[in-house]
């Protein structure tokens, strides 16, 4: 066969090929140890010596055009499976994916979170006291003696005269200075019991309390912390009033409104200077330290930021309500 | 405290409307809680006079009247109306709804006939006007009530009651004058307060009075009233008053002693005087005396008590209730006056002890002007006689000066003021401010020498009065500033691991955080919990809620039946929160340990097109514990033991220790309470005590070794009772320190195992840091593994 032949025929072998395995045995055929170049070589014994490069060439040249052909051809195919393969893959996107969701934080954990977080950041540190409290660190140390009215504001759950559910965070403040010197500031939030269970009343909640002692804090600052807290926790300019109010362990003390979207205002937190009875019987001096204290409803502003409307879903736990919080 | 709004403008009338009165109030410390207004709206009721008044001719129970409304009514003419009022009679001034009158709830008033007598108008109670819950008969009007007049207008009837929350330092606005003297305070008001005049005797009648105890009652005065009319009406102008006061009319001895209390704020109390034995003495209770109240209850006094008695018994408990057997009846004909001064201390907390609480105990309890008493006897002397008539005697009064509370005198000083407020008000305002308080003040050297008078017996120390100058100031008016600190750095642990990463994590493996009462039902915690020690609370909110958590599985249970009830079939809850166990070594008899629990139920994946069907089991929820106890980098140091608690599977439970010592409980729920709980699926549960996992290990990087690993697995062949725990703790003991990792991958019974027999399959990875592993040094762990494993645990290799 002629060159010429050989190459007209692998050109036309290498087109038929539709596979891979197909076009490597037009390989093998043409270039394989067997193959009819492999013949060609061959014959180039038979040449006289001088005409031996010049025909060994013209088949090299020959070899490498089919050789290309087939790389090229080899490309084509080998994409056209993939292409196949890949075609033969596919799948619905719009399926969910496997594995399982993530659960979820309680509202009232979520609410605690950020107000640990706002004061955290300014130096405040977590401080937690025991809820079955004594009547000293939830009354008395609070400048609350025994028979004194504001007790009988407290709707208090008595295991005996002496032993209580306490019914504010304000005995952590107590437990605290007695324990640390000034300055301190501290935040702790937690559970408060009052014997009172309607509407808007569950006979268990949570408060978070803030006590700040040092020199030189005064009511401007009071007013300060908790403005920047209520704007930076509803993250809006929302409408604030301090209004005068009577608690027996601070003076100046106040309650502290906000102005709600039904154009009520709302009372969210307790407040004041820490009355000099309590640093006293607290072992610090009242005249070289003052401070402010403050007791937040955390499921108040948790309703007001989230629009939870009923108080008592915070403790049915159900999880179509719980699943709204992620 | 209710009181009514034209009452106080009687006394001081500032330009504000009700709204803005409400608001001044309020931010000055005296809440309105509510503003109500005093009656129905309705219009076109008229007074009249019933001019002919007869029998209905067709009906026993119906009255045929004419009715005057005056000149001015349609030329004089009269109005025919019929009644059905008992107390509809000639001469009567009633108010008269008239055709095209609208009462309360929008009922138009036409012309009708009843049983065929025409009618046109309507003859009014106070309840079809809005004065009252129910009445009985038609509104009598005073005598000199003008005919004609809107009775809108003639009772005042647009006013409110509006309702302060006084918080317990402000008894002195427990009254009207107290609350006049605030509002005129805020006003820079005068305060027209009634003229109260000496009553002189006109009998000489009088009872001695003796004061037994003189720091309790230091002042005592006392009056003989004889000769009364108990029957007579007291007047509607008072009964009125009252009523917006929220205090209902009973008979006019009583009015008038509960109008003194709300005008004068002023607690009084009327003794039946031929019940009273000799004198009177004010003492302590007597040891078991006893005394039988107005509301008919006996009591057995404490000798803390203070009374008013006689010379032979106890009449009343001193400014808290009177006694029934000395109490003024229909049949009273002389009576008693007493106004008196007691000490708060004397009556705090007393009224309670017995479950009382009254109107003169919220007073006492709170103070009461010690100088009001006379003013109070004078007022409540002349109310009375112009309704009952009768004769006074002179007033008695006994006291003890050296115990009757005095004006204080309170140094404010100007850099106090300004430190505490931390914003200047300037001398002149604030002088004025003391000023306006009623304080007599002088100032020198930058302090306030302030005279506080003896009705603000609040007042006591220097920050009471820096209180008071910042309430009238106005809170809002006082700048916002940020507070300047010290930054002093917290020790901030890193072994500390915060409750707020094991919440995370569980968050992350799909839990719903829950929070549930810590008080619980007795019956469901004792299936859970029995035989235990609980605290109980005396006086709970319902049974259901009496007892304290012993742990958070009654309420995590509770809260998994409410969410099946529900649908919801799938859950995973967690909890953290206080147990409360009672124990004699810890503070106050109890520990309140922090625990974290956790409890899963239903299918073990969220129904998908492409997962596993099937339900949750014991091992779910202990990867979720074991992911938990991860967190520590700790795990050489816990262990799963088999464990029995009353609550759970007797074979399906772990205690887990740390280092020894149990920090919890994991395992599947008793079906027999299953089934007690209402629980309709497998459910497992899990507890920990927090603090004894929230304590990490600081990681200590060791090199990774740059040799090959190499991995041989062997099956092992044991019997049922054998621990998998028992096999590998084996294996890393005796596997010396090429033995890197072990993992247990296959657990098999079955065919080719005998019964009662398991077969292990545990991959070992074995490595050295200094060469490879020759396949020597390999056989050698594995053989000496095998043989320990047949030798000690009776264990065969599977073939």
């Amino acid at each position: 066969m002629n060159l010429d032949d050989i190459i007209l025929q692998a050109e036309q072998a290498i087109a038929a090929a539709t596979d891979p395995a197909a076009l490597d045995q037009v390989r093998v055929n043409f270039l394989g140890k067997k193959g009819l170049f492999t013949e060609q070589m061959k014959g180039l014994s038979k040449l006289p010596k001088e005409e031996k490069p010049k025909a060994g060439q013209v088949i090299n040249i020959a070899k490498q055009h089919v050789q290309k052909l087939l790389t090229e051809r080899g490309e084509l195919l080998r994409a056209e499976v993939i292409k196949q393969k890949l075609a033969a893959e596919s799948i619905d996107v719009t399926l969910p994916g496997r594995g399982n969701e993530l659960g979820g934080l309680h509202p009232v954990t979520r609410t605690i979170e950020r107000i640990e977080s706002f004061f955290g950041d300014l130096g405040f540190s977590v401080k937690e006291g025991p809820e079955v409290e004594d009547d000293f660190h939830n009354f008395d140390a609070l400048n609350i003696p025994e028979h004194h009215p504001a007790r009988q504001d407290h709707d208090t759950f008595y295991f005996n005269p002496k032993l209580v559910l306490r019914t504010q965070t304000s005995g952590v403040q107590i437990r605290t200075m007695e324990k640390e010197a000034p300055p301190l500031r501290i935040i702790s939030p937690g559970k408060v019991y009052r014997n009172d269970y309607d509407q808007t009343h569950t006979p268990m909640f949570h408060q978070v309390e803030g006590l700040m002692v040092d020199k030189d804090v005064s009511f401007t600052h009071l007013k300060g912390i908790l403005h920047d807290f209520l704007h930076h926790f509803f993250e809006e300019e929302v409408e604030i009033r301090f209004r005068p109010s009577y608690f027996p362990f601070t003076e100046p003390s106040a309650e502290v409104d906000i102005m709600g979207k039904n154009g009520k205002w709302l009372e969210v937190l307790g407040c004041g200077m820490v009355h000099p009875n309590v640093l006293k019987s607290a072992g610090i001096d009242p005249e070289v330290y003052t401070g402010f204290a403050f007791g937040m409803g955390v499921e108040r502003l948790t309703m007001l930021r989230y629009g939870v409307n009923d108080l008592r879903s915070f403790f049915e736990n159900d999880l179509r309500f719980l699943k709204q919080f992620k | 405290m209710k009181f009514s709004e034209s009452w106080l403008r009687e006394w001081v009338n500032p330009a504000l409307s009700s709204d803005e009165l409400s608001h001044q109030i309020t931010m000055a410390g005296l809440e309105v809680d509510a503003v109500e207004p005093v009656a129905g709206e309705f219009t076109g009721v008229l007074i009249g006079e019933v001019v002919e008044c007869g029998p209905h001719p067709d009906a026993d129970k119906l009255q045929v009247t004419k009715i005057n409304l005056g000149p001015d009514f349609n030329d004089g003419e009269l109005v025919d109306i019929v009644c059905g009022a008992k107390n509809c009679r000639l001469g009567l001034k009633v108010a008269v709804a008239t055709v095209g009158a609208v009462l309360p709830g929008n009922f138009k008033i036409k012309k009708a006939k009843l049983r065929g007598v025409p009618s046109h108008g309507m003859l009014c109670s106070e309840s079809e006007i809005g004065l009252a819950d129910s009445s009985d008969g038609i509104l009598e009007l005073a005598q000199d009530a003008p005919l004609g007049l809107c009775v809108r207008e003639y009772l005042d009837l647009d006013d409110v009651t509006i309702d302060v929350d006084l918080t317990a330092n402000r008894g002195d606005c427990l009254g009207l004058k107290g609350l006049a003297r605030e509002v005129g305070v805020l006003n820079g008001l005068a305060v027209t307060e009634p003229a109260i005049n000496d009553v002189a005797a006109t009998i000489t009648d009088e009872l001695t009075i003796t004061l037994s105890a003189e720091k309790a009652c230091p002042r005592y005065l006392g009056r003989v009233i004889k000769n009364i009319d108990v029957t007579a009406q007291s007047p509607l102008w008072m009964v009125e008053k009252l009523r917006r006061c929220g205090i209902r009319s009973i008979d006019p001895v009583v009015d008038v002693t509960n109008y003194v209390l709300l005008e004068q704020g002023h607690p009084m109390h009327a003794f039946d005087l031929d019940k009273i034995e000799g004198g009177i003495n004010v003492r302590f209770a007597n040891k078991e005396e006893k005394l039988t109240l107005l509301d008919e209850n006996e009591v057995t006094l404490s000798t803390e008590t203070l009374v008013i008695a006689d010379d032979n018994k106890a009449l009343a408990m001193a400014g808290i209730f009177g006694g029934l057997n000395s109490g003024v009846t229909s049949e009273s004909k002389n009576i008693f006056l007493e106004s008196a001064f007691f000490s708060p201390l004397a009556i705090l907390g007393k009224a309670r002890q017995y479950g009382l609480h009254t109107d003169a105990s919220h007073r006492y309890e709170r103070g009461v002007d010690p100088q009001l008493q006379l003013d109070a006897m004078n007022r409540a002397t002349e109310l009375l006689l112009e309704i009952v008539g009768g004769e006074a005697g002179p007033i008695t009064e006994a006291k003890s000066d050296d115990n009757i509370p005095q004006e204080k005198q309170i140094s404010l000083r100007r850099v106090k003021l300004d430190s505490r407020i931390g914003h200047h008000i300037g001398d002149k305002q604030v002088a004025d401010i003391l000023t306006r308080l009623g304080f007599t003040i002088s100032f020198d050297n930058d302090v306030w020498q302030v005279t506080v008078p003896a009705y603000r017996f609040d007042i006591k120390i220097e920050v009471d009065l820096i209180e008071e100058v910042a309430r009238i100031f106005g809170y809002n008016n006082i700048p916002n500033v940020s507070p300047k600190a010290t930054l002093s750095m917290c020790a901030n642990k890193e072994a500390n691991l915060s409750v707020s990463k094991l919440r995370n994590a569980l968050v992350n493996r799909g839990y719903q955080e829950a929070i549930t009462y810590s008080f619980v039902d007795p019956k469901v915690q004792a299936l859970l919990h029995p035989d235990q020690e609980v605290m109980t609370l005396p006086h709970p909110i319902s049974s259901e809620m009496s007892v304290m958590r012993l742990s958070l599985w009654t309420g995590l249970l509770q809260s998994v039946a409410y969410n099946q009830n529900r649908q919801q079939n799938r859950l995973r809850l967690f909890e953290t929160g206080l147990r409360f166990v009672p124990d004699e070594s810890a503070e106050n008899g109890v520990r309140q340990d922090n625990m974290l629990a956790g409890v899963i139920t239903g299918q073990r994946n969220e129904e998908h097109w492409d997962m596993e069907k099937a339900a949750t089991d014991f091992y779910d929820i202990k990867a979720d514990v074991e992911a938990l106890l991860s967190l520590t980098a700790d795990a050489s140091a816990y262990e799963f033991s088999k464990a029995e608690v009353s609550a759970l599977h007797p074979g399906q439970t772990a205690g887990i220790y740390r280092n020894g010592a149990l920090v919890g409980y994991v395992g599947t729920l008793h079906p027999e309470l299953e089934r007690k709980l209402g629980l309709n699926s497998k459910t497992l549960i899990f507890e920990l005590l927090l603090s004894e996992i929230l304590t990490a290990k600081i990681p200590e990087a060791a090199a990774i070794s740059r040799f090959p690993s190499n991995r041989r697995d062997i099956a092992v062949v044991v019997k049922e009772e054998v621990d998998a725990k028992k096999v590998l703790q084996l294996i890393e003991k005796v596997g010396g320190n090429y033995l890197i990792d072990l993992n247990l991958f296959d657990v098999y019974r079955g065919e080719s195992i005998e019964q009662g027999f398991k077969s292990l399959a545990i991959a070992m990875i074995l490595q050295d840091d200094e060469k490879t592993l020759e396949e020597k040094d390999i056989s050698d762990v594995v053989n000496r593994v095998v043989d320990s494993l047949k030798t000690q645990l009776n264990a065969s290799l599977r073939d």
